[in-house]
């Protein structure tokens, strides 16, 4: 039998012919993103050597510029790090900065048939670019950093094939959603998705997909390489990456069809995505407080781009605040030039620079007790964004806009209108 | 042979759970005591260091945060659950907290019962019942890891990290 994507990139990475489920696999990374948590002291081990500072980068996002104290404290163990073991890829407050999973991509860290490690489980992300990339623990990273290796235990791969195109406003999330409703929990196996529909998914509803497979509980998520996919990361990076496709009798525990065009909004009930996702009609005029547009799976130009359409020539209801956070600066100024972010604020949104501050309830965007939330963030378990009495629905960006507009879980399609 | 009292959870239990976001960027010890705090308040005053946790499927979900080290820091002797989600068994590993996987064992014990875990024969026993599950067996080199306090005493003694009392 043949191997499945992740196979064939840990595989190769480890320096074996082949790899099949149930091994564990040692490999130097490629790539090791250091984040901000990080570098608090309950975390952070004072490291006397580092590997390779040239595969490192340190990427400020979960408090970012710092929120407090200790925050601010930490981000100062940071800069020393990198000054003393001269780091020269670090993204602080500035120019450069947003969240790591999205500055990952923009920054070409994450190349087709390579390896990368940080400590956030979203990263699983960069599997849109074809990268073996997946989420580790605080040890993991100061392991990574020290000795310039990492180790995984290999799972084995469900195989999506992609037909079809999204219907007018349904977006990326509302088919991570549908996978969720569908098959549910994707514990210890990886995911991999393909097939002749992924020309129809932009990069952007992509790494959204890729992101989210973290709420699946999957290991790692990778997507085949295509034209699309490898001139995005040829326009990032100068360094040379061999994309890995499957090959033809990988074997796959199972294969699934994910029509695109059968597709409908879908929303996340609270506390929980699994087993908990109904019909944006079983949920439509919910009330809410709350409205929040962001984070690493939903925070692209895209999510911004369908938000502003949904919010032209409208106003944010009475009694809701609509937080919007660009998934990182150089977002924020594609966003500006494209007008997206006047029309929002004009609407009566706030927008806020890039962090992850409002999606894990950090800063800019901490729920009260009892309130009420949409959001087209990553995650919505109880007390998550701040109370655990607060309650935290989840859709689509186009969903949270028309929500945000209407005052309560709305459909976006009537809002849409011709515009499509 | 580790034998010990038992206090179960269900399936899907997230690192929320486990250890609230609000004590992320805390001391371990205030981390430790926040333990299960939303769904079980003052969980870490009556957890006795040796007893066990029992839990369903895909135990640890969600976050990377150090979750693991919490139920580690309570004395926690083991772990078992009817599976474990890879990135809380990667932190299992690298913090030294005893955990295996037993498809079963979370029909097979009520909280306050009793478990016999040998570790040699990859097996576990139901005290009140004698009832009897296989283990799945962790690799030797992850299990020595586990086994010897965690990853940071392995760095500690190459010289690559400084040594924490």
């Amino acid at each position: 039998m043949g191997m499945t994507i992740i196979e064939k990139i840990l595989a190769r990475a480890a320096g074996k012919a082949r790899a099949v489920p149930g091994d564990i696999l040692d490999m130097p990374v490629d790539t090791v993103v250091l984040i901000d948590t990080n570098f608090y002291p309950a975390a952070w081990r004072d490291i006397l050597k580092v590997e390779a500072p040239e595969r490192l980068a340190i990427i400020f996002d979960h408090r970012s510029p710092a929120s407090d104290a200790r925050s601010a404290a930490a981000q100062k163990v940071g800069r020393d790090f990198a000054r003393r073991f001269g780091i020269s890829r670090i993204h602080d407050v500035g120019r450069n900065m947003g969240i790591a999973h999205t500055v990952i991509a923009e920054q070409g860290y994450a190349r087709p048939g390579t390896v990368l490690v940080c400590d956030d489980s979203h990263t699983c992300a960069a599997g849109a670019l074809n990268c073996a990339a997946r989420g580790v623990g605080e040890p993991d990273m100061i392991y990574a950093a020290a000795t310039g290796r990492t180790w995984f235990r290999l799972a084995p791969t469900i195989r999506y094939d992609i037909v079809g195109r999204l219907g007018t406003g349904i977006t990326a999330k509302d088919l991570f959603l549908t996978i969720a409703d569908r098959f549910g929990e994707h514990a210890n196996r990886n995911v991999e998705f393909g097939g002749e529909g992924l020309s129809a998914l932009s990069i952007d509803a992509r790494r959204t997909i890729a992101t989210m497979a973290s709420e699946l509980s999957a290991d790692f998520a990778t997507f085949e390489p295509d034209r699309r996919m490898l001139d995005y990361v040829r326009e990032r990076t100068q360094v040379p990456f061999e994309a890995q496709m499957p090959d033809a009798d990988a074997d796959y525990i199972e294969r699934r069809t994910l029509d695109l065009s059968s597709v409908e909004p879908l929303v996340a009930l609270p506390d929980a995505i699994i087993g908990n996702t109904v019909g944006l009609s079983k949920v439509a005029g919910e009330p809410i407080q709350q409205a929040f547009i962001g984070s690493c799976a939903n925070g692209g130009l895209e999510d911004l781009a369908i938000a502003a359409r949904i919010l032209e020539g409208r106003q944010v209801a009475e009694g809701v605040r609509l937080i919007v956070t660009p998934s990182s600066q150089a977002v924020y100024r594609e966003a500006l030039q494209a007008g997206y972010i006047a029309t929002l604020m004009e609407a009566g949104a706030v927008v806020t620079n890039a962090t992850c501050g409002a999606c894990c309830g950090a800063h800019m965007g901490v729920l009260a007790p009892g309130e009420t939330c949409i959001t087209a963030s990553t995650r919505n378990f109880r007390g998550r964004m701040g109370d655990p009495t607060a309650r935290i629905f989840m859709g689509s960006p186009a969903v949270v806009a028309a929500s945000a507009v209407i005052g309560a879980i709305a459909d976006p399609r009537p809002l849409l209108g011709d515009s499509q | 042979m580790i034998r010990g009292h038992v206090w179960k959870f269900g399936a899907n239990i997230n690192t929320d759970v486990i250890m609230p976001g609000h004590v992320y960027d805390q001391s371990e010890a205030i981390q430790t005591k926040a333990a299960f705090a939303g769904v079980r308040p003052g969980f870490s005053d009556i957890f006795q260091a040796g007893d066990l946790i029992v839990a369903g499927t895909n135990f640890g979900t969600g976050s990377s945060r150090p979750a693991a080290r919490s139920l580690r820091n309570l004395g926690c002797a083991c772990l078992v659950a009817d599976s474990i989600n890879s990135l809380f068994f990667r932190n299992c590993v690298n913090f030294g907290l005893l955990a295996l996987e037993c498809e079963g064992v979370s029909a097979l014990v009520e909280e306050g019962g009793e478990l016999e875990i040998d570790i040699d024969n990859w097996q576990l026993r139901e005290i009140g019942t004698g009832k009897v599950l296989p283990i799945l067996p962790v690799p030797p080199r992850l299990l020595a890891i586990m086994r010897g306090g965690g990853i940071f005493p392995v760095l500690e003694r190459e010289g690559l990290i400084v040594v924490q009392r």
